[in-house]
């Protein structure tokens, strides 16, 4: 507190001094005087939290534990409330289920299609609404555009863009002899995913080119500028400077999108409806819960699905990501 | 490698008076190549832009307007040129949008959608602007802890909120009406508000409330009087993103929702489509879809700086 006031000047950005001013705050909270405001401070801080953390264990936390509950139980399809109580009993039938696998891969090969397509999309459109030129601003606006469309009107767009006869992809495909001319897209395994895959690139690649061209612009030009001047060429300028010092940015975005990813839900269900190997983790609990009425089972299957998406943002942060430490780190 | 940055940081030193790269960019295109020697310090890409990066633009552009050109298209289409691809429309109709907005059904989605990301954007920042408040400025304990797990609620499948809510729902009542969709949105509405929030009053000055302080104001009479007026920008900026994200939230809306009477705009869309997978009435499916776009694309044009600044906020600092 008294360093608070003592030092009316502008905050220095560093973090960690900001750390070490409230645990010197704290430590010395018995010795001096001046800690009825620090206090004062500290309680109003938690009345203004709590209700927010209170909201959000309400509609986060006792929900998922319900389907904690819900997961061990075995539901009676024909008559309401009649339940028995089976264990892990419907986690050993969805792990041992060929569909689950197949969900499972099926999310995961979609995840991992659309996210390295929209980083490398992503970083090239950044590069590119990062250069100084007439119709930045037009291109920026023009690249946000599918960002704010709804998910489910995006798929039907991709839809009308891949019927068999309608459809301009199709068309020209046709028109220029190319295979896949004749094919209904949506229809066939493979081609199914494709459509889909695009779909979610068209959609979400701005996002990762904004988080990435925010990334750009805090690289110095002076950075360049030195670089340029110890006669480092383009090529070896990106590879040496402009992407090692993007790395947090990508990393970032590669987090964001795959935690999305993994989610995958309205584009499938809009598109094909989960069939020809489109169904993901989120489709197949959904359809066990709402299509066969098996809330046991479904609520499993949800669980899964949560561990899933909860043990690879784990994995992220581990291995990929320092810098989502450096994020929690400034929050402190 | 480590040559050039050593370098680069004395060329550096030596090199502050002059203006930035991206000071110099915005004089604009009509400054003459040259006029700081021999090409060492021109602008990244200002001058000539190479033939190639030209045909990215373009292929960028393309690549972002014409599956909206395609819908808009198929939107103007009825009956059997539904089945051809022609590039304009012959005899193109507004018969679609006539049907779309006769449609009883739509318009109901039309009225829950607005009710509910209004009433949801609305409850979110209430409660979103004081937590943001406390975790941005104030003092408290596990600061660090608090906002990871608020951002890691960000990341729960939504199926693993739906599937319990069903069940919940239905027994005391709450299925398929519109408290029943507003309170579970609400689990990825807050923690966004308050993460967006919270970059935003990080950016406003301390000196601001030290001098509140010192004219003997509490913290929450800083925060009510001097913070929040100046936060409006953030806040509306906040009010955006978390209104696209609610009015495009699928997943829960489809799970707790069986009619029209509850049902969003999104979910309503999708079961047009899926009466049945051989007739697909796609030319009205492409007007519903292109009216809710509209005020979404109007969104974008009028915000456009909010929204990226809202998207990027927290991730990356400068």
């Amino acid at each position: 507190m008294t360093l608070k006031t003592l030092s009316p000047g502008p905050r220095p950005a560093g973090d960690v001094r900001s750390k070490r001013r409230t645990s010197l705050g704290r430590s010395g909270l018995k010795a001096s005087g001046t800690n009825v405001r620090d206090r004062a401070e500290r309680r109003l801080a938690v009345r203004m939290t709590a209700p927010s953390l209170i909201l959000m264990a309400l509609v986060a936390a006792v929900p998922i534990g319900y389907a904690l509950w819900l997961s061990l139980n075995q539901y009676s399809v024909r008559t309401a409330g009649l339940s028995r109580f089976v264990g892990l009993d419907n986690y050993s039938s969805a792990l041992a289920s060929h569909e689950w696998w197949a969900a499972f891969g099926q999310t995961f090969l979609f995840a991992g299609l659309s996210v390295s397509l929209e980083l490398v999309l992503g970083t090239a459109m950044a590069l590119l609404l990062n250069l100084a030129f007439k119709g930045r601003a037009l291109l920026r606006t023009v690249v946000l555009l599918p960002y704010a469309i709804v998910t489910v009107v995006s798929a039907i767009t991709w839809e009308t863009m891949f019927q068999p006869n309608l459809g301009l992809v199709t068309n020209v495909l046709s028109a220029l002899g190319l295979p896949g001319g004749d094919v209904a897209w949506l229809g066939e395994q493979g081609y199914a995913m494709a459509v889909i895959v695009l779909a979610d690139v068209w959609k979400t690649t701005p996002f990762a080119a904004l988080l990435i061209l925010a990334g750009l612009q805090v690289i110095s030009a002076e950075t360049y500028e030195a670089a340029e001047l110890d006669g480092a060429g383009k090529w070896q300028t990106f590879v040496h400077i402009t992407l090692p010092l993007l790395r947090p940015a990508i990393v970032l975005a590669a987090i964001f999108r795959t935690m999305d990813a993994l989610r995958v839900f309205d584009l499938p269900f809009v598109l094909t409806r989960g069939a020809n190997g489109t169904e993901s983790m989120s489709m197949l609990a959904y359809s066990q819960l709402r299509e066969n009425r098996l809330i046991g089972e479904g609520s499993a299957l949800s669980i899964l699905t949560f561990l899933t998406v909860m043990a690879v943002s784990i994995v992220y942060i581990r291995f990929a990501g320092g810098n989502i430490r450096e994020v929690a780190k400034e929050d402190q | 490698m480590s040559t050039v940055t050593a370098t680069g940081t004395t060329a550096a030193r030596a090199d502050r008076s002059h203006p930035t790269r991206r000071g110099v960019a915005s004089l604009g295109p009509g400054r003459r190549p040259g006029k700081f020697g021999p090409g060492k310090r021109r602008l990244r890409g200002e001058a000539r832009l190479h033939p190639l990066v030209w045909v990215f633009v373009v292929a960028v552009m393309s690549f972002s307007l014409v599956p909206f050109y395609w819908l808009i298209n198929t939107s103007l289409k009825t009956g059997s040129s539904l089945g051809e691809g022609e590039l304009f429309p012959s005899q193109p109709t507004l018969d679609n949008y006539v049907s779309v907005f006769g449609s009883s059904e739509f318009l109901l989605a039309m009225r829950n959608s607005v009710i509910i990301a209004v009433v949801t954007t609305c409850v979110a920042l209430i409660f979103a602007s004081f937590a943001a408040y406390a975790l941005a400025r104030l003092k408290m304990r596990r600061k660090g802890l608090i906002l990871t797990l608020i951002l890691s609620v960000t990341t729960f499948p939504a199926i693993a909120i739906a599937a319990p809510m069903f069940s919940i729902w239905r027994e005391i009542g709450l299925y398929d009406t519109l408290p029943g969709l507003i309170i579970p949105k609400l689990t990825f509405a807050l923690p966004l508000a308050i993460y967006t929030l919270t970059s935003f009053f990080r950016e406003i000055p301390r000196e601001l409330e030290e001098s509140a302080y010192i004219d003997g104001a509490s913290p929450f009479q800083a925060f009510r009087k001097v913070i929040l007026p100046l936060a409006v920008p953030g806040l509306a900026t906040t009010a955006i993103l978390v209104f696209i994200s609610v009015w495009n939230e699928f997943l829960l809306a489809v799970t707790l929702t069986t009619s029209p009477a509850a049902r969003p705009v999104p979910v309503a869309i999708a079961f047009f489509n899926g009466t049945s997978e051989f007739d697909q009435p796609l030319g009205t499916i492409s007007a519903a879809s292109v009216i809710i776009t509209v005020p979404l694309v109007v969104l974008v044009l009028v915000c456009q700086k909010r929204i990226v600044s809202g998207m990027t906020a927290g991730a990356v600092k400068g």
